[in-house]
């Protein structure tokens, strides 16, 4: 295949950004299409061009740290991760446009990359259950339905990758929040924390500047992992139940 | 090049912190035994951890709740991210839940006996009772595993037992396990007991008389060089799989931080045994960043075969049944296509060698699931396997469900590492190292759903309980920049930053890197034996200087700069392959993933020579160019008796 790509270049955070042009012959519809960004990379090196910088790492769909626009889309065409996406999904001839994530919360750092430290604090203002490494409770004192256990579950699958944030107009990162609400809230153990967790970690998602959540579903809709949108609706309520005990 | 040429026989080593007495013991007397830190103490000391997989994660988290002040590193964007998170299968813990005859005694037992008869048993017996709070622990902080309509916790079977003990979270179970940890040093580093440092490449330890007091560290957004001191240093830093190039490791795996303690005067222990898993999917082209495993759970169901003849490259559904060899059922009819990892693996690539593989170089064979999908009908083999037949169609374009599946071996996991003693202490005081990269507790073969119990057990149980009788000598001097140490430690990795920009040469880092992968899957893989070794010796020789010469990194230090980064660590995996192939070539047995073709049975199975082998090989590093010196820990079974095993 011969594939056109049109790549967001910027040296730095602080640097203006452009899209420029590679060609790119004999691309096999079985690479990835990280594979096929590496072919690229190995081309430019050896004509003395900077490589383009993404980040990657596990390519096998799980650890969430790929993740570009792909001709318009989060994670491009099919819904999976970029890692799991392959050059047989475009056709001979096709221009493919290549971008960051765009999000006032995700600053690009160089070409592709992003920083998502945002998330990370989001998880540090209560994405958590308080269980310091000790002696705990039997795992088994505490039997949970199993219509929670894999709603709970359905949740945690969340990688933190960003889709769900480069997918929305309004740039928001209340799926992301929302699953780990939904994880740490549909379980036993989360409860005595449920309360709280959801206002301090939604306080903390509208400082990194994300926007609104306006429930659109462009986030579920691109999510590599199936994270229900029916967990903003659950957030929401423990939300709405938080303030309204005055707590927050 | 004889064997005496390549390396120098040292003093043995000992392990001086494993208790005497009765093995269920042990444990428990040296915790007593272990001085004690008091809590308002513990605020005036610091440790370094580097890597936020299950063994750093968790001894960060577990560190920061005790109150020292832990700095963590990672390189990864989030230490989320770090490789733990792709183990699919599960986690072992001898709870019993079952009442199917399991109990500590029973994992300690399985595990010796699967690692090959090479792996302590003091340190073996501790991770076994430790597996049992482990599971305690992840589930009060909420890992959501899977669970029987009942609510209590549901189990599996897993390769090489016959109890079923394995813990999981359908096929993520190291995500969730990791995701647990990683909250929990979130949770400290809201509380401000743990620093986390993201993308940042530990590139150098820095040791002051003897002792390690801080790492040289790579802010790999802006390239400044940065010094770290700290009371002890903890690695956590991961296996090597990644010097094959082709590995189920994540692409930024590296051996840096463990060899560069290493050549600071780090014991490296067995470095030659590698797990090769049988179940990935094959390669399909040069391109081939990196290879994907599917889970071993697939060989209950499916059958493997290939063609009888060689060069059969008719559509596998032409293929009679009186033309195709499913040959594990022919080789080892107890155990048929659910024969342990190394010997599946053998058994593929004994065949691909006759010519008789399939799909793309001949580097395959079948995984046939027609029969299943004819006995168990479509829906139920969907059920059990869908998303893994899914994420296989996904990546080769091809439907499973029509077309056999094609499989093939790939490098997995290392169970050499630094060594350590039973307090996780490498042989620099201060720097300890826990997880993928130490080498204490899988032997020459580790079994499934062990690693993410040894991460743990290290990162939660054993480190918080062992690193104090260290710490309470401490606080330690105070050191600044300027300090001699220090500054070498610096200047090492600012030269060789220089040099790796400097040198300008015509060939990729990755071409470098692909050229020793083939180097090391051809004659340190699945089976070596000594020409091949030699001359893999000399040609990594040969490409370690080619690419002092000839290697191309472009840009500058101080930027994000991927090639730079790969530069340094694909320079560090040039050294370490030496060392595997040394360690393999001295090495004259066959044992767990290490087989020598000069010493098999007669059936082609492995033969180990515990008269002459039963030891640790710990190498110490003899210097630039010169030959490491071979430490050797005798290995001593009290409780579990040695065996050859047999799956026939």
């Amino acid at each position: 295949m011969n594939i056109t790509l049109r790549v967001w270049r910027q040296k730095g955070p602080g640097d203006e950004g452009r899209m420029v042009n590679y060609e790119l012959s004999d691309v096999s519809p079985d690479m990835s299409f990280l594979e096929m960004l590496d072919v690229l990379n190995e081309k430019l090196t050896l004509q003395d061009e900077d490589p383009v910088a993404f980040d990657h790492d596990c390519r096998e769909g799980i650890c969430g740290a790929c993740g570009v626009v792909i001709d318009g889309e989060a994670h491009g065409p099919e819904v999976t991760t970029t890692c799991q996406l392959h050059m047989r999904s475009f056709k001979d001839g096709d221009t493919i446009t290549v971008e960051p994530w765009r999000a006032k919360a995700f600053p690009v750092v160089k070409d592709l990359v992003v920083d998502r430290g945002a998330f990370d604090r989001i998880i540090q203002a209560g994405g958590y259950i308080s269980a310091p490494t000790g002696t705990a409770p039997d795992a088994h004192a505490n039997p949970i339905p199993k219509p929670d256990a894999d709603r709970a579950f359905d949740a945690a699958t969340c990688i933190g990758c960003g889709a769900c944030v480069a997918a929305c107009p309004n740039a928001s990162g209340m799926l992301f929040t929302a699953a780990k609400v939904t994880h740490l809230g549909m379980l036993p153990q989360g409860q005595p924390e449920r309360a709280s967790r959801v206002v301090k970690m939604v306080n903390q998602h509208d400082e990194e500047d994300f926007g609104g959540c306006t429930n659109i579903g462009e986030c579920a809709a691109v999510c590599p992992k199936g994270i229900p949108l029916d967990t903003i609706s659950q957030l929401n309520r423990d939300l709405l139940g938080s303030l309204s005990k005055g707590i927050g | 090049m004889s064997e005496n040429d390549l390396y120098i026989e040292g003093e043995p080593v000992r392990d001086e912190k494993a208790p005497e007495g009765p093995i269920n013991e042990r444990w428990d007397k040296r915790r007593f035994s272990a001085k004690l830190v008091n809590p308002a103490n513990r605020r005036k000391l610091s440790v370094i951890i580097v890597g936020t997989g299950l063994a750093g994660a968790s001894a960060a988290a577990t560190l920061g709740e005790a109150g020292y002040n832990v700095t963590s590193f990672c390189y990864q964007d989030s230490p989320r991210r770090a490789h733990s998170i792709a183990a699919q299968g599960g986690i072992n813990a001898a709870k019993n839940y079952r009442n199917d005859g399991d109990s500590i005694h029973r994992l300690f037992y399985d595990t010796v006996k699967g690692g090959d008869f090479r792996s302590r048993e003091s340190n073996v017996y501790r991770l076994a009772q430790t597996s049992v709070e482990i599971i305690d622990q992840c589930v009060a902080q909420g890992v959501p595993f899977a669970r029987e309509y009942g609510g209590l916790l549901d189990n599996r079977s897993f390769g090489g037992v016959q109890v079923s003990r394995t813990f999981y979270a359908r096929g993520q179970t190291g995500q969730q396990l990791l995701i647990g940890a990683y909250q929990a040093l979130e949770r400290q580093v809201a509380a401000g007991t743990v620093k986390m440092n993201t993308r940042h490449e530990m590139l150098e330890v820095i040791v002051v008389d003897g002792k390690a007091r801080g790492i040289i560290a790579r802010d790999m957004v802006t390239g400044e060089i940065e010094t770290h001191f700290a009371d002890a240093v903890v690695l956590a830093t991961g296996g090597y799989g990644n010097v094959f190039f082709l590995s189920t490791n994540a692409m930024g795996c590296n051996v840096t931080a463990a060899w560069r303690a290493h050549r600071k005067g780090a014991l490296f222990a067995n470095p030659c045994y590698t797990q090769i898993h049988p179940t990935c999917i094959p390669v399909s082209g040069d391109y081939q960043s990196k290879l994907t495993l599917m889970s071993e759970s697939l060989r209950n169901d499916g059958r493997i075969w290939v063609p009888k003849k060689g060069g059969d490259d008719r559509d596998p559904r032409q293929i009679p049944e009186d033309e195709r060899d499913y040959y594990l059922e022919r080789i080892y009819p107890a155990f048929g296509n659910l024969v342990p990892r190394d010997i599946a693996s053998r058994a593929a690539k004994n065949v691909c060698d006759e010519g008789r593989g399939v799909g793309p170089g001949g580097l395959g064979v079948y995984l046939d699931f027609a029969d299943a999908i004819k006995r168990m009908g479509r829906a139920a083999v969907e059920a059990k396997y869908g998303n893994l037949f899914d994420m296989y169609q996904r990546i080769t374009g091809e439907n499973p469900y029509e077309v056999p599946m094609r499989i093939y071996p790939a490098v997995h996991y290392t169970m050499g590492g630094l060594w350590v003693d039973y307090d996780l202490q490498s042989s620099i005081p201060g720097l300890f190292v826990t997880g993928e990269a130490n080498f204490s507790d899988h032997g020459a073969n580790r079994l499934g759903a062990s690693a993410l119990m040894q991460g743990l057990a290290d990162g939660y149980f054993v480190l918080p309980n062992t690193i104090n009788d260290y710490l309470a000598d401490g606080p330690f001097e105070q050191l600044d920049e300027s300090h001699p140490d220090a500054a070498a430690a610096k200047e090492q990795v600012t030269s060789r930053i220089e040099k790796l920009l400097s040198i300008n040469g015509s060939r990729t880092v990755d071409s470098f890197h692909k050229e020793l992968g083939h180097i090391m899957w051809d004659y340190c893989g699945m089976e070596r034996n000594e020409e091949g070794l030699t001359k893999a010796i000399e040609r990594i020789r040969e490409l370690r200087a080619e690419f002092w010469r000839d290697v191309k990194v472009l840009g500058t230090n101080d930027e994000l700069n991927q090639a730079l980064e790969k530069a340094g660590r694909v320079a560090d995996f040039l050294e370490l392959g030496e060392l595997m192939c040394i360690d393999a070539l001295h090495r004259r047995e066959s044992c767990g993933g290490h087989f020598r073709s000069e010493s098999q049975t007669e059936d082609g199975e492995a033969l180990r020579h515990d008269d002459e082998f039963a030891y640790v090989a710990a190498w110490e590093f003899g210097g630039q160019d010169s030959k490491p010196v071979l430490h050797k820990e005798a290995l001593e079974y009290e409780y579990v008796e040695m065996k050859q095993r047999s799956y026939k």
